[in-house]
């Protein structure tokens, strides 16, 4: 066992390193299809994503942003650098990666996290990859995991044309629309059936650049009776100019197979992260999220799950944190078209200084769904007066026979219970922190080690300047 | 005659605008072992959680020093930094905070040093079998679901692991049974006998005071100090109560 579960000192610098802006080139900043053709061709698109950028280009032009949320109105995609990407091609051995890329991800811990036996690293530096490298016994299994813009000239074309934003359509909203159009870099993974990948894989993305959005898109397929653990973590560097993350995740869980899909995002304050996020489940499948929500100016996060097949089952577990200036709207949609069918949705939420947090929970169940089941179970923490959190549970269940259910509690630290650990010796920050990481364990405890010790991290450096 | 550990003169505290405390003097010595008895709603109570700086309190006279200084105006973390130990009627629940990693977190907090995962998890396994605590409370978040019983031993087993200069019980016993009583008792004469450590026990039974040496006995009625003997005087009041000090 080792001593991790302990967590020291906390340096914020070590997520604030941006390095010197080298990019070789920028395109420029508003988006025509003469920019969508330039990104095509520097992808070497194949011509099926070529016609699908531009078609998704008109959509976006089409489409008006969403009204219903927090305020986007900080945003101007007109001075959103789309596309910006490194001086480096992409690369399979840690020693060709340039010098200060790779002391970004030193200070990340991503050398430090394969070396304790993760799969594999996809990590995204701006937007292409340049770190990639799937262990042999992995890859030794059938699995292929690796970025999906080489996949797409590979033996596995077919298979991702088939499935590459069919669950999240371009028509489905503004931003799913603009990623469509723009997206660049991200993961492709594919477990054959019966494969049990015993250790999770993992992929790390950060914005770098100024200004530059993010439009990485991860398509994942579990086969039938296939067992997946991804991880995706994130964490992004401030900066003063309005940043955008619109990525997409597309998740097939085939039959009876599981998949475990575990987020960490930390973006900087000045992030709006519009990401979308997706699941289709078959018979007997099981889909299982886990998911924390740091950083960002405003968010918009709701995986959605589809509970297509009989019998197949999802859990959602998240943790948001909002504090000042931040405006985080989240939760998870759940479909059930299959019989007899389950989704228990765990969330707790966090908000201080000012901070807005929102959950939104949609379910709906089917008139097929037969038999099904739902739970939705949210509980909100207020640390100060001038904090706000709300919660908005939408339902529609067409069959009689289901059984659902909602329950949500909003409180407060109790100023006893800050008392009883400081009689202990614990400073009130320290026990104020120790309150909420403990508040935030139905997440915790799902995480591997190391993002576990992250997040704690995370909360006690978002609580920490809370006293006076 | 030993030294004075906790010197507390004139003390006057109030809860909201309620006056609890009127003017209390209490002078605990090295190693000795203070009982307090009272009617319910004296103040007992009150005088634990003052003694410990529970902010909800607010002096308004007098002083507290403990191990020579004064602490009337320090927090509850500096008080138990310097050696002061509350253990609670009411122990509160953190769902999420495990027994071990608190306990782990604090005994780090007051020595300001690491403690090395195995050593402690030996003294922890030590502490619970004194207290035959079955270890899985150890990973159970802290006091959360225990029973009424299991939080007054997880108060003991603080106390034991902690190892303070001072530990004030606030009726430690109350709502155990004979057996749990028993296993208490066994984990704070450890604590007194081998650690030399001084108690303030504040009581309404003599079950808990069985086997240990107790140095003074003190009345507090309506917020007052009435009346300080010896250890018979516990003896005393188990015989006539409080009649003759309620006039």
């Amino acid at each position: 066992m080792k001593e991790k579960s302990q967590v020291d000192d906390i340096n914020r610098s070590i997520y604030d390193i941006k390095n010197e802006n080298v990019d070789e080139y920028k395109l420029e900043s508003g988006l025509t299809p003469e920019i969508v053709e330039k990104i095509s061709s520097e992808k070497n698109d194949p011509e099926w994503m070529r016609a699908f950028r531009l078609k998704s280009l008109e959509i976006y032009n089409s489409m008006g942003i969403p009204d219903w949320g927090p305020s986007i109105d900080g945003l101007d995609m007109n001075n959103i650098v789309t596309y910006v990407r490194p001086n480096t091609k992409m690369s399979a051995k840690w020693s060709e990666v340039p010098e200060d890329i790779k002391d970004t991800f030193e200070r990340l811990g991503i050398p430090q996290a394969e070396r304790e036996s993760l799969a594999g690293v996809g990590a995204q530096f701006d937007s292409e990859l340049v770190y990639h490298n799937v262990k042999e016994e992995v890859a030794a299994q059938g699995v292929i995991y690796s970025d999906l813009e080489s996949a797409l000239h590979g033996p596995y074309a077919d298979m991702i044309k088939k499935h590459f934003m069919k669950l999240i359509t371009p028509q489905d909203h503004k931003f799913a629309a603009l990623h469509g159009a723009v997206w660049s870099g991200g993961s492709f993974v594919y477990v054959p059936p019966g494969v049990t990948v015993e250790i999770p894989l993992q992929s790390y993305f950060r914005l770098n650049a100024p200004g530059a959005g993010q439009f990485e898109h991860t398509l994942i397929i579990v086969d039938e009776g296939a067992n997946l653990h991804f991880i995706e973590g994130c964490s992004a560097p401030k900066y003063n100019v309005a940043n955008l993350h619109a990525g997409a995740v597309e998740l097939f869980v085939g039959k009876n197979a599981k998949l475990r899909y575990s987020t960490i995002e930390n973006w900087s304050k000045n992030m709006y992260n519009l990401n979308t996020k997706r699941a289709i489940v078959e018979e007997g499948g099981t889909m299982e999220w886990v998911s924390g929500s740091f950083g960002s100016h405003v968010s918009y996060l709701y995986p959605m799950t589809i509970l297509q097949g009989a019998d197949s089952h999802m859990e959602f577990t998240g943790i948001t944190f909002a504090g000042k200036g931040q405006n985080l709207d989240t939760g998870a949609k759940v479909v059930h078209t299959g019989e007899r069918t389950s989704s228990y949705i765990n969330t707790k939420s966090i908000s201080k200084d000012g901070g807005i947090s929102t959950f939104r929970s949609s379910v709906l169940i089917g008139k097929n769904a037969k038999k099904s089941k739902n739970a939705v179970s949210c509980q909100s923490l207020m640390l100060d007066d001038i904090s706000r959190s709300d919660t908005i549970p939408a339902m529609d269940i067409r069959t009689k026979d289901a059984d659902v259910g909602h329950e949500a509690k909003i409180g407060k630290v109790s100023d006893d219970a800050v008392f009883y650990l400081m009689s202990r010796g614990i400073s009130e920050e320290d026990a104020r922190a120790m309150i909420v990481s403990g508040f935030a364990d139905n997440v915790s405890k799902e995480l591997p080690l190391e993002y576990a010790v992250e997040m704690n991290n995370l909360i006690r450096l978002e609580m920490k300047g809370s006293i006076g | 005659m030993s030294d004075v550990l906790l010197q507390v003169s004139g003390l006057s505290a109030r809860v909201e605008d309620k006056e609890i405390l009127h003017g209390v003097d209490l002078t605990i010595g090295s190693g000795e072992t203070h009982v307090l008895m009272g009617p319910n709603g004296a103040g007992k109570s009150t005088l634990g959680y003052v003694l410990m700086g529970n902010p909800r309190y607010e002096i308004t006279e007098g002083r507290i020093s403990f191990k020579g200084e004064d602490i009337t105006e320090e927090g509850a973390d500096k008080r138990a930094k310097a050696g002061m130990f509350l253990s609670f009627q009411e122990p509160l629940e953190v769902p999420g905070l495990t027994t071990e990693s608190f306990i782990r977190s604090a005994m780090e907090q007051k020595s300001g040093q690491r403690l090395k995962l195995m050593e402690f998890r030996k003294q922890l396994s030590a502490a619970m079998e004194v207290l035959q605590m079955d270890e899985a409370y150890a990973k159970r978040s802290l006091n959360t679901g225990f029973s009424g019983g299991e939080k007054k031993k997880a108060e003991i087993l603080q106390l034991m692991m902690l190892r303070p200069d001072l530990a004030i019980l606030d009726e430690t016993d109350s709502g155990l049974d004979v057996d749990a009583v028993r296993l208490v008792a066994k984990g704070i004469e450890e604590f007194q006998k081998e650690r030399g450590g001084s108690l303030l026990i504040i009581t309404h039974s003599t079950r808990i005071l069985d086997s240990l040496n107790v140095d003074k006995t003190h009345i507090m009625v309506n917020g007052r100090l009435v009346n300080s003997g010896d250890g018979s005087l516990v003896a005393e009041i188990n015989q006539g109560g409080y009649e003759k000090y309620m006039a």
